[in-house]
């Protein structure tokens, strides 16, 4: 191996690049170092440099000072080298959408120069390690996500790699797949001894790895193994029961708001508190008449504890965000019955049927593929339904008059805003579409800069924007003529679990105040967020209910208390098993 | 309902404009292919290179000879002293057309019998050699009223005398320049309009807009108007330069002229406005207005006279606006055409820009993957 026989060694490298006006230090000063043959995960929220680091050390930029050094060569010097013996799957990998499965990996080997004579048996393990050996026909482009991102990992495998980075390569995966994608990456360690560095966005997936670096901002904040990094929270974490008087939301909302406290977020049947000193929790005045234990701190826990040192103040303020309306009287605000969608003879929704009361938070929870966003589409009027009934607030968007589509707020998964508009710009257009002017439109605008706290923004580029931001910019445009009805197409996808947090607190906020909102996503403890949800495969619903109804369903002896991963995981199975007999 | 109107103008014009470098595509390529095409894209031939045989090297020869080299349309590159030397001058295109002056020539001139003159073209690009040889007819007719005159023989019975209307010194620029004008406002309001739904949709922001309370007949209006706006001024730059630049006379009235460029617009429009609700991204969109762009064009009438085509093509150019918007450039420009003569040249492109509208505004909701 390399240096120290490390897999990678960075000594104190810096790189920062200019977007438009803007200066940004993507990495400031970083050391670390990669051991052979384990997994390491690459953690930190966005923009903290993991993709820039994940690319020095492919050797695909050049730091700006320090070094590099990757299996013993420096990758600014030998980045050939260095590229030949690693292998390198960045976030969006370039599978050819218009090639089969067989012609991407053909495609793939001539580039890396894979004698023919050695193909066979390669492609024939790779198939077998990543069950596409069934699909090897098919066209790339009409795979399902998680399948494309195996196909990825397969042509990056095809010429074995000493070294295997792997840029988020779960982002938007569901489950199922990312499990057997784990699978692959545990069997390259073991069995071809690789080392492999991973970054991911998913917080669970940390404890899955030998070693965890955490970034921030460019810099390493903490780096060993990820059971090691909790231990200094021991008694400051607990698990809140929700009383019966009180919803699981409001609790969270009350005890996320009191000082001292660094993260409140649900989990299964209670609420996680994590304090920021080791106090006595009975001297904590939110907690009097309420049970709670203490827990076992987690890997989630210290992120969260040392991403809000970094970042003091900011985030979780942004409760006034409607005027309050009247909660839940039971009347269904979004109707649908045995819902259909065909596309040819493919059927993307089946018998879909559902109802999402006022001020209910109504989850649509599935892999890509599954139909949530067709379901999605067609509730909004985007797309005509094949067959079935639905009502939005009593009529059919479809057919209904333009004016019915005052009542109703839409933010779409790839947070559709004017990239070339500033932020003022884009608030400005989307007050007037939805009929604002005058004062009216002045104070929305005000109100979307400050509660978005988008005020030091106002004249930047909304392309310009980091993830996080331009999330928020497009909630606000879609709050800004107050909606009674939201619609949240995956709101969440690629943004890092602070501002998730943020942003789950607003949805809290304006479900109380009476908002209906309907979200999908396929982060399942979001799922733990809503009133109600839905899991969907394949165009059907799978389960219908509340999370601890649809939990329930899931129990078994192996599982006594299973979490929302494992009952879609045990749903989708179920179903699998069935479709199969 | 104008107040949302408005505001999708002036998103329209700020996502155009705002950019330093879609600001720059707007202005700066139209005006740079204006000069080219007004100085570059000419029939008139200049400084035709030309050889010459002369065997025969007496006055009238050379008398000959020297109109040529004084002509500005000629220029002399080589006395060929053999046969054999002519064939690798034209198949090596160093001379276009090669002058054979035989032995006799002079002396027939004097004896007064036909004395011929051999005329070797190029005859590769036809068109070229047809220009070509019309020069040289015409100095081949002065030199023979020359000669006759100095030598008091009888002219030719019948004589032509030429006058051309509306272009006195039949400059091909004026012919051109008006086309230019159609050609270009059709090939920016074109990009500008074939990329602006086909980029909303890209990006998911036309999902965004039709879940607004915008109609899509506001959301049409609102895509149109900035289009009017840039193919307006864009329209009005090129008139200028062609009027104070390149002084082609503008002899028609300037309303006749602005109603074709509205109505003109507005099948642009249509068309470009249709190509981008069909295109999913915004490279089948530019695709989309290229493979449009080029048989307009080609159709139109801008180079070739339509009445040259083939009498099933000839019913295609009728779906062409720009052929209709070509026959209104000209006739304004040098004819001074009145407006009700027109009429007929206007309704087709409304009916035209109509349709075009129509579908689009239909495609906009149901338009799917």
């Amino acid at each position: 191996m390399g240096e120290g026989g490390y897999a990678i060694t960075f000594a104190r490298v810096d790189k920062c690049f200019s977007v438009g006006p803007r200066r940004v230090e993507a990495l400031r000063g970083v050391d670390l170092t990669v051991r052979p043959g384990v997994v390491t995960g690459l953690i930190g929220p966005d923009g903290a440099g993991k993709t820039t680091l994940m690319r020095l050390a492919a050797g695909l930029l050049r730091a700006d000072a320090g070094r590099v050094s990757v299996l013993g060569l420096d990758a600014d010097h030998d980045a050939l080298q260095v590229q030949s013996a690693i292998g390198y799957m960045p976030q969006r990998f370039g599978l050819y959408e218009d090639l089969s499965v067989q012609e991407n990996l053909d495609l793939y080997a001539d580039l890396q120069g894979v004698p023919p004579a050695q193909r066979a048996a390669r492609y024939a393990e790779l198939m077998h390690m990543t069950g596409l050996g069934p699909f090897t026909r098919r066209l790339a482009g009409h795979l399902s996500g998680g399948m494309k991102q195996k196909l990825g990992l397969a042509c990056t495998l095809v010429r074995a790699p000493r070294l295997l980075l792997l840029d988020e390569p779960t982002v938007g995966v569901d489950p199922v797949s990312r499990r057997e994608l784990w699978a692959i990456v545990y069997r390259l360690v073991q069995d071809e001894r690789m080392s492999v560095l991973l970054s991911t966005a998913y917080l669970d997936e940390a404890e899955r790895c030998a070693e965890v670096i955490l970034m921030h901002e460019g810099q390493v904040l903490s780096h060993g193994e990820p059971a090691g990094f909790g231990r200094y929270l021991a008694g400051r974490t607990f698990a809140v029961e929700v009383p019966p008087d009180s919803s699981k939301r409001a609790l969270q909302t009350r005890l996320s708001e009191r000082a001292g406290v660094i993260d409140a977020v649900i989990q299964k049947e209670h609420v996680r508190l994590v304090l920021a000193e080791a106090i006595d929790p009975a001297t904590f005045d939110v907690l009097h008449g309420l049970d709670y234990r203490p827990v076992e701190p987690r890997f989630e826990d210290h992120f969260i504890a040392s991403l809000r040192k970094q970042q003091s103040g900011g985030g979780g303020n942004g409760t006034e965000v409607h005027a309050s309306r009247h909660g839940d009287d039971g009347e269904a605000v979004i109707k649908v019955e045995r819902l259909q969608r065909r596309f040819g003879d493919f059927y993307a929704v089946k018998d879909v049927s559902f109802d999402v009361h006022r001020g209910e938070v109504f989850g649509l929870l599935g892999a890509n593929g599954a139909g949530k966003s067709t379901t999605f589409r067609m509730l909004c009027g985007l797309l005509p339904a094949s067959g079935g009934q639905l009502r939005v607030a009593g009529v059919d968007l479809r057919r209904a008059a333009a004016a019915a589509r005052q009542r109703i707020g839409y933010m779409s998964q790839k947070f559709s805003l004017y990239g070339s508009l500033s932020v003022t710009q884009n608030l400005e257009f989307f007050a007037s579409a939805y009929g604002l002017s005058g004062m009216r439109r002045g104070e929305r605008i005000a109100w979307a800069l400050e509660t978005f706290e988008l005020t030091g923004q106002q004249q930047a580029a909304s392309a310009d924007l980091p993830l996080g931001y331009k999330q928020r910019l497009a909630l606000a445009c879609a709050l800004m003529h107050e909606p009674d009805i939201l619609f949240l197409d995956e709101p969440t996808s690629g943004v890092d679990p602070l501002a998730r947090r943020e942003f789950w607190h607003r949805i809290n906020a304006l479900a109380e105040a009476g908002v209906t909102v309907l979200v999908t996503t396929h982060f399942m403890e979001e799922a733990e967020y809503c009133d109600r949800l839905a899991i969907m495969a394949a165009g059907e619903i799978l389960s219908l209910g509340t999370p601890t109804e649809v939990k329930a369903a899931a129990r078994s002896a192996q599982t006594p208390d299973p979490s929302m991963e494992d009952a879609f995981i045990a749903l989708i199975e179920q179903h699998a098993a069935e479709a199969a007999a | 309902m104008w107040r949302r109107i408005f505001a999708l103008v002036k998103k329209e014009l700020l996502t155009l404009l705002q950019d330093k470098r879609s600001r720059f595509v707007v202005i700066g390529p139209p005006l740079l292919q204006l000069l080219v095409f007004g100085y570059a894209a000419s029939f008139d031939l200049n400084h035709v290179s030309v050889a010459v045989y002369n065997e025969d090297g007496g006055v009238a020869s050379r008398q000959l000879i020297a109109r040529f080299e004084g002509s500005p349309n000629f220029r002399l590159v080589r006395n060929v002293q053999s046969h054999a030397e002519i064939a690798p001058l034209i198949d090596n295109r160093e001379a276009l057309l090669l002058l054979h002056i035989g032995p006799q020539f002079g002396r027939d001139l004097t004896v007064g019998t036909p004395a011929p003159l051999q005329v070797i073209i190029d005859g590769r690009d036809s068109n070229t050699a047809l220009i070509a040889l019309n020069y040289v007819r015409t100095i081949v007719t002065d030199f023979n009223r020359a000669w006759t005159r100095d030598h008091n023989l009888q002219g030719p019975p019948a004589n032509l005398q030429i006058r051309a209307w509306f272009n006195p010194n039949l400059e091909s620029r004026w012919f051109i320049i008006p086309g230019i004008v159609g050609l270009l406002t059709l090939v920016v309001t074109m990009v500008v309009t074939s990329l602006s739904v086909a980029r909303e949709r890209e990006q998911g922001t036309f999902d965004q807009l039709l879940v607004t309370p915008l109609r899509p007949t506001e959301i049409l209006i609102g895509k149109a108007l900035p289009g009017v706006i840039i193919g307006l001024f864009e329209a009005t730059l090129i008139i200028t330069v062609a009027v104070f630049w390149f002084d082609v006379p503008l002899r028609g009235h300037l309303l006749t002229l602005y109603t074709g460029v509205l109505l003109f617009l507005l099948s642009a429009i249509g068309a470009g406005l249709m190509i981008s609700s069909l295109a999913v991204t915004q490279q089948q969109g530019l695709l989309g207005a290229f493979l449009f762009l080029v048989p307009a064009i080609i159709l139109s009438g801008f180079a070739t006279p339509i009445a040259n085509m083939p009498a099933v093509v000839q019913k295609i150019t009728l779906i062409d606006p720009l052929r209709y918007f070509m026959v209104i450039l000209r006739g304004v420009f040098l004819e001074g055409t009145p407006f009700h003569l027109l009429i007929d040249q206007f309704w087709p492109m409304a009916a035209i820009g109509i349709c075009t509208l129509a579908i689009a505004g239909w495609l906009f909701r149901h338009r799917m993957y």
